[in-house]
């Protein structure tokens, strides 16, 4: 199969890209049909219409270091009602990846490349004025740290009556029955007391659920929610949770859970991507991914995991440091510290940079990996030690 | 023995009791004005925490955020002076003890910060971070001193020819080495974790529980585990208690804890925490959700802390404070301190 | 608030009291001798001299002369000078020694000009300097940026009285541009009134404006690269709204503290702006009676700048728990 390198794909995606319907003649000088389908992000896990498209994009930042390539050639895509869950430590891209879906990137030291299209808009290279009318609208955003990013000078009611009005023509009074509803809805008590107070009036709980009716007022059909709950404890976390979940099932909207908690992952996510070193190293349901796995990086993320369900006796971590983005390594971004490299022949992994393939020939769950046993491994080696 | 670092000395075999907590507390004075007047408040940060902690055992405390579990860590290491309460290491009474008098404990009792980044000293090299707790105490002769740094260095797996470098060369997972290779140095009986680890990614994170699984094993150091993260405190410790607004709720071995808890709110916050296991196993048959969050440890609830949050509370949690006691149908060193408490199982996910 | 009001107002008259003492002991620890002054210093009779002395009241024991003073500030006090009495009401500041004349009035005649020219140069100094600051850190790490702050840099390390002489001489004099400096009360003509301030308004204005390009510069780049102006963007507001309206608010509060302490030092002695533009200011009357060891003016003068300066601290403190909802005056 011919399939390029990824320096090679950056051209024939952008071509794809700019010939938006793609006529049938480019499959012929292009990789197959198949490959190309996969490579567009229109398949996804679930087979659904996607909402979200990304497609092979790539995020960096000249620095006078040299240029960090945060993201590399990124694909994926959401239907509406559905939980796309993205997985990753610090540094592996998956923030930077949804800053680029919302725009919120700094322009001026950015470099984006690929397609990113919204409800069928294409967002890469769209003007900032008209970014600027989708974003908050049909996409919004639900931060990490909910004490940090709401405003700390602004009522509560201000700033989601503010988040209303930008997009909606409308009186005060207006925006602020509106956001009296949307506290209501968010699960907050007493809304009309709430909404003349300021930030730290509120606990972390109510912060974070200020913030997600400040994301929802406008009834976005995308919500981007970065590390969600990271920065709150247990059993409000639950609740957060449990909140968006049931917010989805009403509203029906495509989300992106960003998280490094897998634990998060198994409760919320409808599919799941893993990224290593700004590449999506492994692509399924949840189910496959977290049940099923077929890449060493998510097996080492799930043995180096104490969960409350499995006292295991001893943690496996993953040996070494994640790379420099700066300077990653030849092929495979994982081999410095994979401990299968030397079940592959050759030196393929330290040469050759795996594709993102079928895990089984055909379907929707992906893996980048060049182990050809993947499934024996996993099943006899890995799941033992899982407990 | 091969290893690098001597095992602390041998009388305090395992079993022993070294560290006898009773009733601590500590009350922050705060100062309100309402008006021209003014009015003194107190914040019950900890509020009577009473526990044992024996050579080599490794006891968590868990809970949210307030509950007062980094405040007792605090003030078993003196960082803080406890309002009232006893401290008792190894038969003295440490908890009003002057600066000078101790200081033979402050090597006995060390403590391992969350922040790898804020807690050490970014204009001094590892080599001074580490060799400066081995000079207050007089541990190491002069012309040694770098010798002994590079051991302990390569005890917590770091490169031993790093020691002239600067705390912002490392990673965290690194930092987080050099702040436990610090606390190593005085060779102590117990170290107070604090969170080592939640500042950390998670393949990192398992590293450094690894490299403390690794050090309670091989020099019988007793540790106090203090974390949010219920399943790193399941790995870690053979001792729970779980702590909320200032007191300790429940208590006793982990497989008590995680297996039959008796208290409502150790109940939820198992019942909260996400677990892998719903997907990979049988997903929990029931699930614990409470409503609002912690009440203000300034004017905490009469009787039970909990009932404001507790599904079961009765009047009777109103007027009378439950005792952390064991129950008749409890295992043995297993207490709650609940009117109600039963134990509740299936609440974690079971591992097909 | 109250309970704040008034702390602060006790810890202010505190202030201003041992303000008023330490100049009084500076004035006697240096060689001063008023009467002597006055006199003339050449060939004093030594009765004439003594007389003088008893007029002013320089012969009591110091301590005594303090307490007066403050007796006078509180409830007023009784002047008898050559068999004249006069009443002093509170509070009484005294007559000058040099030209007899009620130390309250002449402050009177010249606090309106002083606040009048700080006023004007406060106004300007702020939103030219915190509207540049803003397009700086709007633009941070641009070209535009960099000339920016680099001019601003060069402006202020030239010392202040040199460029306010230039202008003075070359736009006002030489090349007639601009009104010359000159006072005339608001309430006789109020056309003449900003006639005569608008050259000392810009020079002192525009001046000191530099320093607030980079404050607020500083201020609003930590600003913008905080989570909640990230979060203003992902609602689709514009960049000119997200500087202007969320970054300017928490931008302000640090430049609010400097700003207060400057207007308050501002008004204590404008000396430079006064002296060139040649305005009857606070700044001059200081000079003047520096220069003849006219203690109750020198008095006098402190007094009011002090006050200022305590003012513009409760005033600042004010207008914080105004912009700060999480500051509470307490």
């Amino acid at each position: 199969m011919t399939t390029p390198a990824p320096e090679d794909r950056k051209d024939t995606m952008a071509e794809s890209a700019a010939e938006q319907p793609a006529a049938p003649a480019d499959a012929k000088r292009g990789p197959s049909v198949a490959t190309r389908e996969r490579r567009s992000g229109l398949m996804n896990p679930s087979g659904e219409t996607p909402y979200l498209v990304v497609e092979d994009l790539t995020v960096k930042f000249p620095t006078a270091d040299g240029v960090v390539s945060a993201v590399n050639g990124l694909s994926y895509s959401v239907p509406l009602g559905r939980t796309l869950s993205i997985v990753g430590e610090s540094g592996s891209g998956k923030s930077v990846s949804s800053m680029a879906v919302m725009g919120l990137h700094d322009r001026k030291r950015t470099q984006i490349t690929g397609s990113i299209r919204l409800g069928g808009d294409e967002l890469v290279g769209m003007p900032e004025s008209d970014l600027m009318k989708v974003r908050g609208d049909a996409m919004a955003m639900v931060f990490q740290d909910p004490q940090s990013s709401l405003h700390p000078l602004y009522t509560v009611g201000n700033q989601i009556s503010e988040a209303y009005r930008v997009h909606h023509k409308v009186s005060k009074d207006v925006a602020k029955k509106r956001s009296l509803e949307m506290l209501d809805l968010v699960g907050i008590p007493n809304p009309i007391r709430r909404f003349k107070q300021y930030p730290h009036e509120f606990s972390g709980g109510m912060r974070q659920r200020a913030m997600i009716a400040m994301g929802l007022v406008n009834d976005p059909k995308l919500i981007i929610a970065d590390e969600p709950t990271t920065a709150l404890d247990v059993t409000v976390q639950a609740q957060i949770l449990d909140l968006l979940n049931n917010l989805q099932k009403e509203f029906g909207s495509a989300i992106v859970l960003i998280t490094h908690d897998l634990g998060v992952v198994a409760e919320m996510a409808d599919d799941v991507l893993v990224m290593y070193a700004g590449r999506c190293v492994e692509y399924g349901t949840a189910t496959d991914v977290l049940a099923n796995p077929r890449m060493p990086y998510t097996w080492g993320l799930l043995e180096s995991i104490p969960t409350v369900s499995a006292a295991s006796e001893k943690l496996r971590p993953i040996k070494g440091l994640p790379p420099s983005l700066l300077n990653l390594p030849s092929g495979c971004s994982f081999n410095p510290r994979c401990p299968y490299k030397d079940r592959v022949k050759g030196e393929r992994c330290t040469t050759e940079l795996p594709e993102l393939l079928p895990v089984d020939g055909a379907g929707a769950h992906t893996s980048r990996c060049h182990l050809h046993d993947k499934a024996s491994i996993y099943e006899a080696e890995v799941l033992p030690r899982l407990g | 023995m091969s290893d690098t670092v001597r095992p602390i000395d041998q009388s305090a075999a395992r079993g022993e009791t070294l560290l006898r907590v009773r009733d601590l507390k500590m009350h922050f004075p705060i100062k309100e004005s309402v008006g021209l007047r003014r009015t003194k408040k107190v914040v019950q940060a900890v509020d009577g925490v009473t526990f044992d902690l024996k050579a080599g055992q490794s006891l968590g405390l868990v809970g949210e955020s307030g509950c007062g579990k980094s405040t007792t860590g605090r003030m078993i290491t003196r960082l803080l002076t406890p309002t009232s309460g006893e401290i008792n290491f190894k038969g003295t009474d440490i908890a009003r003890l002057k600066e000078r008098d101790l200081r033979p404990f402050r090597r006995q009792l060390q403590i391992v910060f969350q922040d790898p980044y804020s807690s050490l000293n970014p204009r001094q090299t590892v080599s001074n971070i580490i060799s400066t707790p081995l000079r207050v105490h007089n541990l190491v002769k002069k012309g040694n001193e770098l010798g002994r740094v590079q051991e302990l260095l390569e005890r917590v797996g770091l490169n031993p020819e790093h020691h002239n470098r600067y705390p912002n060369e490392f990673s965290g997972g690194q930092r987080q080495r050099i702040g436990i290779a610090r606390a190593l140095a005085v060779e102590p009986e117990v170290i107070i974790a604090d969170e080592p680890v939640s500042a950390l990614d998670v393949s990192i994170q398992a590293q450094v529980m690894n490299l403390l699984e690794d050090l309670r094993r091989d020099l019988g150091i007793a540790f106090v585990f203090i974390a949010h993260d219920l399943g790193v405190v399941r790995h870690f410790c053979d001792e729970v208690a779980v702590m909320y607004l200032g007191k300790i709720v429940e208590q006793g071995p982990r497989e008590q804890i995680y297996g039959a808890p008796q208290h409502p709110y150790t109940q939820a916050l198992l019942s909260a925490a996400p677990d892998l296991g719903t997907i990979r196993g049988v997903p929990p048959k029931e699930r614990i959700r409470l409503v609002g969050d912690v009440p203000s440890p300034i004017d905490p609830p009469s009787g039970c802390r909990f009932r404001t949050r507790c599904w079961k509370a009765e009047d009777i949690c109103a007027t009378l404070e439950p005792k952390l006691e064991g129950k008749p149908q409890s295992a043995p060193g297993h207490a709650a301190a609940c009117h109600f408490a039963e134990p509740k199982v299936d609440l974690v996910a079971e591992i097909a | 608030m109250l309970y704040f009001l008034g702390r602060r107002i006790l810890s202010a008259l505190s202030v201003v009291l041992v303000t008023l003492v330490a100049t009084f002991a500076l004035f006697f620890i240096a060689p001063t001798d008023p009467a002597a002054a006055i006199c003339g210093e050449r060939n004093c009779p030594q009765q004439r001299y003594e007389e003088i002395k008893k007029g002013l009241g320089l012969d009591q024991p110091k301590v005594k002369q303090f307490a007066d003073y403050l007796e006078g500030l509180a409830v007023g006090r009784t002047y008898i000078n050559g068999g004249v009495e006069r009443e002093c009401k509170a509070p009484c500041l005294g007559y000058s020694f040099k030209n007899d004349r009620p130390v309250l009035e002449m402050l009177g005649n010249r606090v309106p000009v002083t606040v009048s020219l700080v006023a004007g140069a406060a106004i300007i100094m702020l939103t030219v300097g915190v509207t540049i600051g803003s397009m700086a850190a709007k633009r941070r790490g641009t070209a535009g940026d960099r000339v920016l702050v680099t001019s601003t840099l060069v402006i202020s390390s030239i010392p202040y009285y040199i460029v306010a002489l230039m202008i003075a001489l070359y736009l006002t004099i030489f090349y007639p541009i601009l009104p010359r400096g000159s006072w005339t009360p608001p309430t006789d003509n109020i056309g003449k009134w900003v006639a005569g301030l608008v050259t000392p308004w810009l020079v002192l204005g525009l001046v000191n404006m530099t320093q607030y390009v980079r404050y607020s510069r500083g201020s609003m780049v930590e600003t913008l690269n905080e989570d909640f102006i990230r979060t203003a963007r992902a609602k689709g507001l514009s960049d000119r709204v997200v500087t202007y309206k969320h970054a300017l608010r928490s931008g302000l509060i640090p430049v609010i503290t400097i700003f207060g302490l400057d207007v308050a030092g501002m008004l204590a002695g404008a000396i430079f702006t006064e002296r060139i533009f040649d305005l009857p200011g606070l700044g001059n009357l200081v000079l003047e009676s520096l220069v003849n060891f006219d203690l109750p003016v020198i008095m006098g003068t402190v007094l009011v700048s002090s006050i200022f300066l305590v003012t513009a601290n409760v005033i600042v403190d004010i207008v914080y728990s105004l912009i700060d909802p999480r500051v509470r005056l307490s």
